[in-house]
């Protein structure tokens, strides 16, 4: 099984590895979203969903839905 | 005379971008609707040096030119059209000295656009403490284009930035990146088909989704079908040409930008740990909510007790004083209590903008929208949706018009669709007079039973709100699906004068929109209770003069109670009585909730008059409430007629600012109809079953 974003425990810093384009929006891709970018989990609300994320300098909140599409390295 | 210059000021949110705007303009700016869309658009007018003037255009916050949301389309179409009127002579990005890299990926399309672009940068008072240093000169010469370090908060670098403004003609238009790049077949070959054109226009009108583009796209598919690929296909090469974009933005930034982390310092780190945390970031909400709401009854009391009062003694001596071509009852009756029932809500409005700003521009809003989002999208809401239904407790029309920035149509419109269902401050007097006149005043376990009373009716209010909410989400199609992605902002100290010029402008627009309709009801409601059919309303001074036990003293009063019966709205009373029956009401209450169908709080007011009570103290409508009965001798307030009333007034639509706004809001009559319709519909059942539970 392929490590993604939601896998992430608080903390963590992983690089993106790699998506399907289509399913993520284009929003996100360009705050930093692409492969090869490190990403830091900085804290989780209940649930784990959303996800507040740093992602290469940007820092944003994401849903578990979308988190679960990006494919990430430790 | 020289022409006048259009500026264009574009930025990602949360650069600050509201800022340099009122820097440039101060009050000089107004703030109106993009037409046919609730957009909302804000203007103003600069004096540059020599003599010019510029039309500064501040458009709503985007992150890229591929628009998401209907705030970023009005970028998109206003930048693709170049016939538009408000098109720019000249483009100022905003940026933020923190989010650097980021904010200029949106620089770097502006610029493709062949338009005179100003980069400023701003927020440049923060660098030294995140350790930040730029070389301006050499990124202006590898942007080729104008860079200004601009502190809107300390207002510096803004005169520089007018001097540039001015000079836009200096301006290189050279493109950033060669779209052409990211494709080098498909982009030839439009270049064939299509040639002597921007090809970065031609690419953005194949792949944005607003009007003006639909149209020109029609028109290169007349030509030449061939480039309209499939929506992967694109989103493929647009991927690729972020990808290009942050590979050329990354390059200047290395030559001219330099970070020390060390120097920087972590607030947010910190502060997110708390105000983000499982637990303490829920608790914390809950203080500032109870905060809010302990500011909003307590310093808008002393207020609106003098608006009333002021109101009150303006409408007695518009009454004596006037002329009478000016008809003075129509203007003591109608007009003035009519523009009192809008200004009494200004300080409550006020008050509600203000920390409403506060957490906005402190990035606290951001938080809450992070930790609620899971629970609200239960019921089809989101994050987002906090705001608005915890605003909707003071008046739901500053609340619907906070929905603004929820992104997700459907969300959107589900979010005001439910909260005129919370409690505003214009059904609290209607509960506590009800409250009073039914629920003993005794102790259960401790707690007060009216207090309790009314705290089920705030509760009551928002699960009403969920549960429409959740069927609204069952039921309706989502159209568009739009993802999650919330930008955390910097924690920031707000700044004063950003927060004054919200206050202004959202009370102003709140006053005049809301004030046209309450103003034009309240004249309606004025002239049918003043006026009535036939022989027996024309000679009411007559007929009540000859009744028995009216003596001089009480004459007034028994007219005027006698007048209402017979004007246009008693018979509407009368009229409407069939229905209302099983709810537990009489004529007179029905008149009463004809009349507060324009806003609530006139309920106390109309059966103040029509139980012909001369002043309205509370007390004595009050008692004579209680003392009103049916012909049989059984009170016309009991348990179960109370309750049932104050159901009515918990779920019905009786508020035609709410329903203005609405309209405004979603652009369509439909929209507020059906509101107006089912929540009158869930009203009426409501108040039947309670009243036929209570009084068998």
């Amino acid at each position: 099984m392929d490590l993604t974003l939601a896998d992430l425990k608080i903390g963590d810093v992983a690089t993106i590895e790699s998506f399907d384009v289509e399913k993520l929006p284009m929003k996100l891709i360009e705050m930093g979203c692409l492969p090869g970018n490190t990403v830091n989990l900085l804290q989780v609300a209940p649930s784990k969903d959303p996800l507040y994320l740093n992602i290469s300098g940007s820092f944003l909140a994401i849903r578990r839905e979308t988190a679960l599409q990006i494919i990430v390295q430790k | 005379m020289s022409k006048n210059l259009n500026v264009a000021l574009i930025g990602n949110p949360n650069t600050g971008k509201s800022s340099v705007f009122n820097q440039l303009t101060g009050l000089n700016q107004k703030t109106g609707n993009y037409p046919g869309i609730t957009v909302e658009k804000r203007q103003g007018v600069c004096r540059l040096p020599r003599g010019v003037k510029a039309r500064i255009l501040d458009l709503p916050g985007t992150y890229s030119l591929n628009a998401s949301s209907l705030d970023e389309n009005v970028v998109v179409e206003l930048l693709l059209n170049k016939n538009d009127k408000d098109f720019p002579d000249v483009a100022v990005v905003i940026s933020d000295v923190e989010n650097l890299k980021r904010n200029m990926l949106l620089f770097t399309q502006i610029k493709d656009l062949s338009i005179p672009t100003i980069l400023v940068i701003n927020m440049s008072d923060r660098m030294n403490r995140k350790g930040i240093s730029i070389d301006a000169e050499k990124m202006e010469e590898l942007l080729q284009a104008k860079v200004v370090l601009v502190s809107a908060r300390k207002n510096e670098g803004i005169n520089t930035l007018k001097q540039h403004i001015a000079a836009y003609k200096n301006i290189s238009t050279a493109p950033c990146v060669s779209i052409a790049e990211i494709d080098q077949d498909y982009f030839s070959s439009l270049e064939r088909t299509f040639p002597n054109q921007s090809l970065y226009k031609l690419w953005l009108v194949i792949t944005q989704d607003v009007n003006f583009a639909r149209i020109e796209r029609q028109k290169m598919e007349a030509h030449d079908a061939n480039h309209m690929r499939s929506g992967s296909f694109l989103k493929r090469l647009q991927q690729k040409e972020t990808i290009k974009r942050y590979q050329y933005i990354n390059n200047v930034l290395k030559a001219c930008y330099d970070k020390d982390s060390a120097k920087a310092t972590d607030l947010r780190g910190r502060l997110d740990r708390i105000l983000t945390h499982k637990v303490w970031g829920f608790v914390i909400f809950f203080l500032v909510l109870l905060t809010i709401f302990q500011a909003l009854y307590d310093w808008s009391s002393v207020p609106m007790d003098f608006i009333d009062t002021s109101f009150a003694q303006l409408s007695d001596w518009a009454k004596m004083n006037l002329p009478n071509w000016l008809a003075p009852s129509l203007m003591a009756e109608g007009v003035i209590p009519g523009l009192g029932g809008i200004v009494i809500f200004v300080p409550q409005i006020a008050l509600l903008f203000l920390f409403i700003a506060i957490l906005e521009e402190t990035g606290y809003m951001s938080r809450v929208v992070f930790i609620t989002d899971r629970v609200m999208r239960r019921f089809g809401l989101s994050g987002k949706s906090v705001v608005p239904l915890i605003s909707g407790t003071a008046c739901a029309i500053p609340a619907i018009m906070a929905t603004r920035n929820i992104e997700n149509w459907k969300e959107r419109l589900i979010t005001i669709l439910v909260t005129p269902f919370t409690t505003c401050s214009a059904r609290l007097p209607v509960y506590l007079i009800l409250i009073s006149l039914v629920i003993p005043n005794e102790r259960i376990i401790g707690a007060n039973l009216q207090g309790l009373v009314l705290m089920f009716f705030y509760l009551l209010g928002f699960a009403m709100a969920l549960l429409a909410a959740f069927v609204l989400h069952k039921t309706l199609p989502n159209k568009q699906t739009s993802h999650f992605v919330v930008e955390m902002p910097n924690y920031r100290i707000p700044l004063l004068k950003n927060v004054v010029i919200t206050i202004v402008e959202k009370t102003k627009s709140f006053v005049l929109e809301a004030g046209k309709i309450i103003l034009a009801i309240s004249i309606l409601l004025w002239v049918m209770a003043s006026n009535g059919p036939g022989a027996t309303f024309k000679n009411a001074p007559e007929i009540v003069a000859a009744q028995a036990a009216v003596t001089e003293a009480n004459f007034e009063q028994k007219l005027s109670a006698y007048k209402l019966e017979h004007s246009y709205l008693g018979y509407i009373g009368k009229g409407i009585e069939p229905i209302i029956r099983p709810l537990g009401y009489d004529w007179k209450i029905g008149i009463a909730i004809v009349s507060s169908f324009a806003a609530r709080e006139v309920f106390v007011g109309t059966l103040a008059t029509i139980y012909n009570v001369g002043d309205s103290e509370e007390e004595t409508i009050k008692n004579r409430m209680s003392a009103e009965t049916y012909p049989d001798g059984t009170p016309v307030f009991n348990l179960a007629s109370g309750l049932s009333l104050m159901v009515f007034y918990a779920f019905a639509m009786q508020c035609m600012s709410t329903l203005a706004i609405v309209r405004k809001e979603t652009n369509s009559w439909q929209w507020p109809a059906i509101q107006l319709v089912v929540m009158t519909v869930i009203a009426y059942l409501g108040a039947l079953v309670t009243f036929q539970y209570f009084s068998s």
